[in-house]
């Protein structure tokens, strides 16, 4: 394959220079050997590839929905060159062979790393412990029952101490069932009322983070908060952190920006869990993603097949897309009101999501010898959402209609355009 | 009028314009032959996801006094238990080629969905915990009948006190009464246990107690609501018996009633539980009258949906 050339991009917001790729690695462009390919980037931002550390690729076990291909494509859309699928598959990902067998869908079918996300408890019951150790060995080291809370406090005290002796996490989908059980479905508070849907409380989030960061403090262990949705939580890992309590924390791009005012008209694209909050809660989850308090964007993909999501509000499955459409949203929410930077944004949706995830090829410096994995983007380009554009097999798209920007313009993965919106690669 | 899916649809002159012409529709139930021709060759669909013999019964009474064909589909454990989606099954009956959709459905929300779905008319026969509008337009023409006892052309419920009484976190009739009553000028007090209260109820325009006894000598109306079995066992109260001394309409509570005051309920009642037996059959209850001002309603809201030019 010849060497890849991009010329003039912006990298990570610092200034201009031209990137070598060569074998998957980047190279000084001074090194520049006989004929090579060429990408102009001249007016685009490069960033580390994006990684994901929560996504539902729905495979194996409901194909119909999404795949390890169709959603690793979205993802490449996306600009993201890692994507952490979770372990709600069926069967779930609860032993170091399931943990394969998604590792090696992706390295068969990706357009991008997959990387298994473990179980916590055997069959996401939140009873027993799965093989953690097993899985370990077999690669993961991010361990989650999402969709479902370990409500249970002793199972989340032995899962925390346990993945100690491997450097591995415990990803909490904080959600007490008692405050807000399976039916919850909107935020509790006025639009739960008026619509009579059951309540999902922000009390219900904030007071398992509160449990678990005192675990995570008795057992010296690692906490990773999934999908942070409300300001209560962000006040808590906030005086954690502060503490030096080991817990990082991810939000996800429909909560910092949609509203619970989405659920009005009582459309089922709109039902997520946890629920998209009021105002309030939106500009919490921006503040502490600005301030570093909340760690690392995360897309909480959840792509549905139509008949899932075309029932009443209260049957419909919970979830929404979110890959192709999360660097826009943060684009949009952080940078166009200055928020963060670009060098803040290559932290929270590829440095440090590389970081908890322990992903030693991803979130590097675009820097000879490094592993070449990145996303060009124009800040400028705008598009108007639809979602029979999009990649996932799915269309629960929660953007479809709205105008947003549409940034990436190329993704490479390990020195492959793994993505480009339109050719711009000349030899 | 293109569906009836909220209480909040509806203006003033729109509740008046329906509960006159139910007036009318209600002097056909008197008569030995029971038929108006106005709906000669429409269909109606009754699509119950949810049963309830007394909804259903009224609404095919309604359709076929007015002389349009009516079907009854229970859709009960349909819908996702079966594999079917809601759009699907809602489409399916469409497409027979129906003139208007009751629909009756155990998630708040699903008629809204269906009418974005079809063209024909859905009436909201009950969603969730949400609305009931036609039970509110049957309780106000109850009402409306029963205040003009004493003032006989009123329209306007202007300083009226109305309480609704019981579970309103769940009650979809609570929630369609307090949007048609504010619509016509009552004031609404709304009687419950904080733990039977819904999330954001301070911006509801009614005042909220939880205090029965305090409420009671002010109210026009009384408006018990039923307590759902599950609800006992919710923790939502300790006992019954608590729920009963606190909330019910007991026998007692009659002597603090304000003279010319009336008891509703809209049915199925737990005697014993939120109401008594003295209570409900006092000469002061409404309960059969709104009963009965349930095929009147539904025949004026059906006249309205179907009667007029497309």
């Amino acid at each position: 394959m010849r060497d890849l050339l991009i010329r003039g991009a912006d990298l990570v917001g610092r200034g201009r220079s031209d990137l070598l790729i060569r074998n998957g690695h980047f190279l000084d462009p001074a090194d520049v050997d006989g004929d090579v390919n060429e990408l102009d980037a001249h007016g685009l931002v490069a960033l580390p590839g994006l990684v994901d550390l929560h996504a539902h690729l729905r495979e194996p076990g409901r194909e119909d929905a999404e795949t390890v291909e169709s959603g690793t494509l979205a993802a490449a859309r996306g600009g993201y060159t890692a994507v952490l699928a979770m372990a709600n598959t069926t069967p779930v990902t609860d032993t170091a062979e399931a943990a394969a067998h998604v590792a090696a869908l992706g390295v068969r079918d990706g357009h991008a790393q997959v990387v298994p996300i473990g179980a916590v408890s055997k069959g996401l019951d939140g009873v027993e412990l799965a093989e953690l150790g097993l899985m370990a060995r077999a690669g993961v080291r991010l361990f989650s029952d999402d969709g479902h809370c370990v409500s249970d406090a002793r199972l989340m005290r032995r899962a925390l101490e346990y993945v100690r002796a491997f450097d591995g996490a415990i990803a909490q989908h904080a959600q007490d069932p008692q405050l807000a059980g399976a039916g919850a479905c909107c935020h509790e508070g006025e639009i739960s009322g008026k619509l009579g849907l059951p309540g999902w409380p922000s009390a219900a989030e904030a007071s398992i983070v509160a449990r678990d960061v005192q675990i995570a403090e008795l057992t010296r262990s690692r906490l990773h908060v999934c999908h942070v949705s409300c300001a209560e939580t962000v006040d808590i890992i906030r005086w954690a952190k502060q503490r030096g309590i080991n817990v990082t924390a991810e939000v996800a791009p429909h909560h910092l920006m949609l509203t619970t005012n989405e659920v009005l008209g009582y459309d089922p694209t709109f039902k997520v869990n946890p629920p998209l909050r009021p105002t309030e809660h939106v500009e919490a989850v921006r503040e502490a993603l600005a301030d570093g308090t909340i760690d690392a964007v995360a897309t909480d993909h959840a792509p549905h097949a139509r008949h899932d999501k075309e029932h009443a509000f209260a049957d419909a499955a919970f979830g929404m897309l979110g890959l192709e459409t999360a660097l826009a949203v943060v684009l949009e929410t952080m940078i166009n009101s200055d928020l963060l930077t670009w060098a803040e944004v290559a932290k929270r949706m590829s440095i440090i999501p590389a970081h908890i995830a322990r992903l030693t090829d991803q979130g590097r410096p675009l820097a000879p010898g490094e592993p070449a994995n990145l996303v060009l983007l124009d800040p400028d380009a705008r598009v108007v959402v639809d979602r029979n554009e999009s990649a996932s097999l799915a269309r629960n798209n929660p953007w479809h209609g709205r105008e947003l920007p549409d940034p990436v313009v190329a993704t490479i993965w390990a020195g492959r355009v793994t993505y480009q919106k339109e050719s711009r690669v000349v030899s | 009028m293109r569906h009836l899916l909220s209480a909040a649809d509806l203006d003033q002159p729109q509740i008046t314009e329906i509960l006159d012409l139910a007036e009318e529709m209600s002097l056909v139930q008197g008569r030995a032959v029971k038929k108006l021709p106005a709906l000669r060759g429409r269909t109606v669909v009754n699509l119950f996801f949810e049963d309830s013999t007394r909804t259903r019964s009224s609404f095919e009474i309604a359709g076929k006094w007015l002389s349009a064909d009516v079907i009854n589909i229970s859709a009960k454990g349909s819908s996702v238990s079966k594999g079917e989606s809601l759009r699907d099954t809602v489409l399916t009956v469409a497409a027979m080629g129906v003139d208007a959709l009751v629909i009756r459905h155990h998630a708040s929300g699903a008629p809204w969905q269906a009418s974005r779905w079809i063209d024909a008319h859905v009436l909201n026969a009950g969603d969730g915990t949400h609305e009931h509008p036609t039970q509110a337009l049957l309780d106000a023409f109850t009402i409306r009948r029963h205040f003009r006892h004493f003032v006989p052309d009123l329209s306007s419920f202007e300083g009226k006190t109305v309480a609704i009484v019981g579970d309103i976190t769940h009650s979809r009739v609570a929630r369609s009464n307090v949007l048609l009553l504010n619509t016509l000028g009552a004031e609404v007090i709304l009687v419950a246990p904080p733990t039977l209260l819904p999330a954001g109820i301070d911006s509801w325009p009614v005042l909220v107690c939880t205090d029965f006894d305090q409420v009671l000598p002010h109210a026009d109306i009384v408006m018990m609501l039923r307590v759902q079995r599950e609800r006992m066992s919710g923790g939502y109260f300790p006992t019954p018996r608590e729920y009963t001394i606190g909330y019910g309409l007991t026998r007692p509570r009659l002597e603090l009633m304000k003279p010319g005051a009336a008891i509703c309920h809209p049915g199925p009642m737990n005697r014993g539980l939120e109401i008594s037996a003295d209570a409900a059959d006092a000469a002061n209850s409404l309960i059969l009258d709104q009963v009965a001002a349930g095929v009147s309603v539904r025949m004026s809201v059906l006249y309205e949906l179907l009667g007029g030019a497309e």
